[in-house]
């Protein structure tokens, strides 16, 4: 690790590598993280099945781009798909846990995650599959600072979609209705509101947040069946740290997931990326309920 | 609500008592006029995409073996035929369903699962109830220094598959009037069995050649991600890059080296076909590196399938794609236990284990002579660069086509 | 006298049934020994999460510290652990003597490390509540295996193979199959004890509302932590059971958090969480299931075993024994006044 770090400070500009990356990965994480903070803070569900939806948006991507359609318009189509899967979900199973304990709706989701991993891989076959986003690269720095085009693509929607999202859920009349209940269901359908419409549009919106980020990872890196457990963990983390119904934190913890989880991997070699990114987990949960229990209080 | 409820239970009693009835000590090891050998196959899980190439490479063995009368032991003919399970690309499930299928299906003749890591589990199974097992898709070099004999092993090791590279890039070296001390040597390897063995031939090769290891990145098999490792080579300019991952591993460092534009003189990678890199990414997978265990293009030739091209031909007809060399394995195997069955003119076990331990034929695999380990030392591993989107072999050069393109030009240049 | 015999007779139908078992039916030794496993896995869970309330999705930690020091520890103990390691290969067996001591002095040594695991990490980890507590515990349990799969020692990404067993092949399916059962049955009445005590109570009040039991006295942090230490113990026993009955090691097959990490949990709920039968018969049905479903389902079984989960997790909330109460509520002690108008 030390002679990683000595790297480090011998090239500076290794950092901004890093950093520059981090800051593009954790835009599209923060993406995956939206819609998960959206299902939680509204319907009171953590769902597992984020990164499926993630990676069937990639495949949905893959076979359009596959078939000649422009890469960078199947992302709308993809966002679109998974609307009508999220959707045809809710009506199927989700609906049925939606009052229910919210274990019971982790338990429900898992399977639901089961069910559309296996299926992909039944159907689509686990072959590691990548799309071209037909984007250029750019160099800076002579060659040592390289960012691809379709990451800031990413970085841009991510920002994009935030803050579409944020004006929709405080200007438009689903939206109010969506933070209606989720400060309050009862009271929300005692004044009128269809609790049901608006538990199935959030889990649709979700699922088609989740495709725009599946495109984008398709295009950026690959996808195969078995890719959905990675997202589902870091946006959890995501919306950990973030806290629910703060959407600007949302983007800060997701990019700020993405940095550190580079420079641990540049720093204590890659074996130990993934043990320090579910460490730093625990450690960020123990240390947050720790300075709430001084207060003889407790994370609810 | 309350009626679905019961209707569930109902059916699902149902199947639970029928399928206590149905599962009974099935089939052993020859029924009627076949013989079945039992395989563990990764249908799901993250190597199903290996598993179904080898799965192919097992059925057209069959396909063509029954096509020519079937094996011929004690004077009758037999088909043959091979019972699967899904081992789900896991250790506990492969090793699991071996004894299912030793013990429970009464199999007598196993092949083996796809990657080291499964046959590493599977193989104490076998050796324990002194089963034969033949693989082609387990290469490590661990699987032949425990003592086993019911093991043998169509395919180099594993260790052997990018040693050439070093030893290429040494030849280079020499050559330009360099020292191979000299050279750099960069390994970011997938944290397997398969590629950790891989990791050890290439560091005892540039340990003999005295060359500098900078970067030795053991990446996470869950990793998406190669920015961290990729970032590092940028730094430290190694001569050679040898990375191996399964078939994400070459998708992605081919991906990444290209959007990244690291530039590396020598890149040398495994599962360049099972990753279909030539077809995804075109001419950005020009002058890599590829270890194969086999290639349609040698001269291999065997009575089963003739040539190595004529093998190519039959199996893309049948299944619409080029062979990978894990399909090619896959059938060589079975090919294996066709000859030692004829030669051992029994089903006994142990008779037939003497018999495949004597095997020395040739195929279009390549020849298969078992040494006491149960290795196979009469095939290397070859070494191909893609150029021009077509592969070349370039090393061994007992077996090279084509001389090696060196350094790989600089991506301002290409 | 004769309600005496009426309770004795279901553990004495299932205990010679367990007994016998191996004997009648040896092709299923594994599958049933792995039976057992599950029994075990299902109970462990259901301390801390359907009698406590506490739903670990991480328990698999303490099942991965017991197959990998259990196999360290036999090794360690007679030969240098480089010499088993994958590259150097030297054939290392181990004598009968050597192979049960090393075994058992495994074993203890696996429950010492996972107990103190469970008493450290526990004293910060049931702070927490809910489905905090679900999502620590999980991080605990990937984190544990990622470690795992980074550690040169224990073999790292190649794995390790545990010592072959010192005797015919049949034998050590039986060996294993016994010392599996003997768990079960130790920790199904070890656990049915608890729940009839005191500590039962306890723990059920902590379930119920935590805040009231903290009120009323009850040092929850100590009942949580001895709870969460009691699953540890016995998931150490069976994690070093296990991965000698593998005989291959490394960090999937020690911490399946994906697999037996979430089963254990769905087996409790299939059956009945908060019961002591629930876990057992939960267990029962859902490895049945699933052999099945792997036998005859290629390649879809892990299909059918989402949909099957779905099914339990949205029509049966309540499992197995809580849908046999709402039936027959009679049977279970209580009474049920259909005169009286229900709410």
């Amino acid at each position: 690790m030390l002679s990683n770090l000595a790297l480090l400070y011998e090239a500076p500009i290794l950092s901004v590598q890093l950093i520059i990356d981090g800051i593009l990965i954790g835009a599209i994480l923060a993406l995956a993280a939206y819609g998960m903070a959206l299902v939680w803070g509204v319907m009171n569900i953590i769902n597992i099945a984020q990164g499926e939806f993630v990676m069937l948006g990639g495949y949905v991507t893959f076979f359009l781009t596959a078939a000649g359609v422009n890469p960078l318009l199947t992302i709308p189509v993809a966002a679109a798909a998974l609307f009508i899967l999220g959707w045809a979900l809710y009506r199927l199973v989700v609906f049925r846990v939606v009052d229910k304990d919210m274990f019971i709706s982790i338990l429900a989701t898992f399977g639901i995650s089961i069910i559309l991993q296996q299926l992909a891989n039944e159907l689509f076959g686990a072959d590691i599959r990548t799309a071209e986003s037909g984007l250029r690269t750019l160099l800076f720095a002579d060659g040592m600072v390289t960012v691809t085009q379709v990451k800031i693509v990413g970085f841009v929607g991510a920002l994009v979609l935030g803050a579409g999202l944020f004006l929709f859920l405080k200007k438009s009349r689903l939206g109010q209705s969506m933070r209606a209940t989720a400060q309050n269901a009862r009271a929300a359908r005692i004044m009128g509101i269809n609790t049901d419409r608006v538990y199935a549009t959030t889990f649709a919106l979700n699922a088609a947040i989740c495709g725009v980020a599946g495109s984008l990872v398709v295009m950026t890196w690959l996808i195969h069946p078995y890719l959905g457990l990675a997202y589902t963990l870091r946006s959890f983390m995501i919306v950990i740290v973030a806290g629910l119904g703060n959407l600007a934190g949302v983007v800060f913890a997701g990019t700020g997931l993405g940095i550190v989880e580079n420079f641990a991997g540049f720093l204590l070699g890659t074996e130990y990326q993934a043990a320090f990114v579910f460490s730093l987990l625990v450690v960020i949960l123990l240390v947050r309920n720790f300075r709430l229990t001084k207060k003889r209080r407790y994370l609810k | 609500m309350f009626n679905i409820r019961r209707y569930i239970i109902c059916l699902a009693v149902a199947i639970t008592v029928l399928g206590l009835i149905a599962v009974r000590a099935a089939s052993a090891k020859v029924v009627g006029d076949t013989i079945i050998f039992g395989a563990a196959l990764s249908a799901t899980g993250k190597y199903s995409t290996a598993g179904k190439h080898t799965k192919n490479g097992y059925d057209l063995a069959v396909e063509r073996i029954n096509g020519m009368g079937g094996v011929k032991v004690g004077g009758k003919y037999y088909k043959i035929k091979i019972k699967y399970y899904d081992d789900e690309s896991t250790a506990a499930r492969g090793a699991q369903l071996a004894e299912r299928l030793i013990k429970q299906d009464g199999t007598k003749f196993m092949l083996g699962p796809y990657s080291s890591g499964l046959t590493k589990a599977i193989a104490p199974v076998t050796e324990k109830y002194k089963i034969p097992m033949v693989e082609g898709n387990g290469a490590s070099r661990s699987l032949f220094n425990k003592g086993y004999r019911y093991i043998f092993a169509v395919l180099s090791t594993s260790d052997y598959y990018l040693r050439e590279a070093i030893n290429l890039a040494a030849e280079v070296a020499k050559k330009s009037g360099k020292s191979p001390k000299s050279l750099k040597v960069a390994l970011a390897m997938e944290n397997d069995p398969f590629s950790q063995d891989i990791r050890a031939g290439v560091l005892e090769d540039a340990k003999r050649w005295g060359m500098r290891v900078v970067i030795d990145d053991k990446l996470p098999p869950e990793l998406n991600d190669m920015a961290a490792t990729l970032t590092k080579v940028k730094a430290l300019r190694p001569d050679v890059l040898v990375v191996s991952g399964h078939s994400k591993g070459a998708t992605l460092i081919i991906r990444q080296v290209s959007d990244m534009k690291v530039n590396v003189p020598m890149l040398a990678i495994t599962h360049c076909e099972a990753a279909a890199v030539i077809k995804n990414f075109g001419s950005r997978a020009d002058y890599t590196l590829c270890a194969a265990q086999w290639a349609p293009t040698l001269t291999y030739e065997g009575k089963w399938f003739g040539t190595a091209g004529d093998y190519s031909k039959r199996f893309k007809d049948k299944y619409g794609y080029v062979p990978p060399y894990q399909s090619a394995e896959s059938t060589a195997a079975v090919l294996v236990y066709v000859d030692a069955l004829e030669r051992a003119n029994s089903f006994d076990t142990e008779k037939v284990r003497d018999s495949i331990a004597a095997t020395d034929i040739k195929t279009f695999y390549g020849n298969v002579k078992f040494d006491k380990t149960g290795k196979n030392i009469a095939k290397p591993m070859v070494l191909r660069q893609i150029v021009k989107g077509k592969f070349k072999v370039v090393a061994p050069t007992k077996w090279a086509t084509s001389k090696l393109i060196h350094p790989i030009p600089k991506w301002n240049q290409r | 006298m004769t309600d005496n015999i009426r309770s004795a007779l279901p553990y004495l139908l299932i205990g010679s049934a367990g007994l016998a078992a191996p004997i009648i039916a040896p092709n299923f030794q594994i599958q049933l020994a792995m039976l057992w496993m599950m029994i075990i896995l299902a109970l462990t869970w259901d301390i801390a999460g359907g009698q406590m309330g506490y739903n670990s999705f991480g328990n698999i930690l303490f099942f991965g510290i017991g197959c990998y020091v259990t196999a360290v520890m036999q090794r360690e103990l007679f030969f240098d652990i480089a010499e088993y390691a994958n590259v150097t290969g030297k054939v290392v067996t181990l004598t009968s003597y050597q192979y049960f001591t090393g075994f058992s002095l495994g074993l203890a040594l696996s429950v010492l490390i996972a107990v103190a695991v469970g008493v450290v990490l526990g004293s910060g980890i049931l702070g927490l509540r809910g489905h905090y507590f679900a999502i620590c515990t999980l991080g605990v349990g990937v984190a544990a295996g990622e470690l795992a799969s980074g550690w040169e020692f224990v073999g790292a990404g190649s794995g390790m193979l545990a010592p072959i067993y010192p005797g015919e092949a049949n034998e050590q399916g039986l060996f294993y199959y016994y010392t599996f059962f003997v768990l079960a049955v130790l920790c199904f009445f070890t656990l049915k004890r608890l729940y009839s005590s005191r500590f039962g109570l306890a723990i059920n009040a902590i379930r119920d509302d935590e805040d009231k039991a903290e009120a009323m006295g009850i040092h929850t942090t100590r009942y949580k932590t001895v709870a969460w230490c009691i699953s540890g113990f016995f998931l150490a026993l069976a994690g070093g059971m296990f991965g000698h009955l593998n005989n291959f090691i490394d960090r999937e097959v020690a911490f399946p958090s994906s697999t037996f990490g979430v089963w254990m949990v769905l087996m409790a709920i299939l059956g009945g969480k908060g019961t002591i039968w629930g876990p057992v018969l939960g267990a029962t049905v859902f490895h049945v299931t699933q052999e099945l479903f792997w036998t005859y389902l290629f390649g879809w079984q892990r299909v059918a075993l989402g949909v099957l989960i779905v099914v339990i997790v949205v029509f049966f909330p309540q499992g197995i024994m809580g849908w046999l109460r709402e039936r027959w509520p009679e049977k279970f002690g209580e009474t049920v006044d259909t005169d009286a108008s229900t709410a």
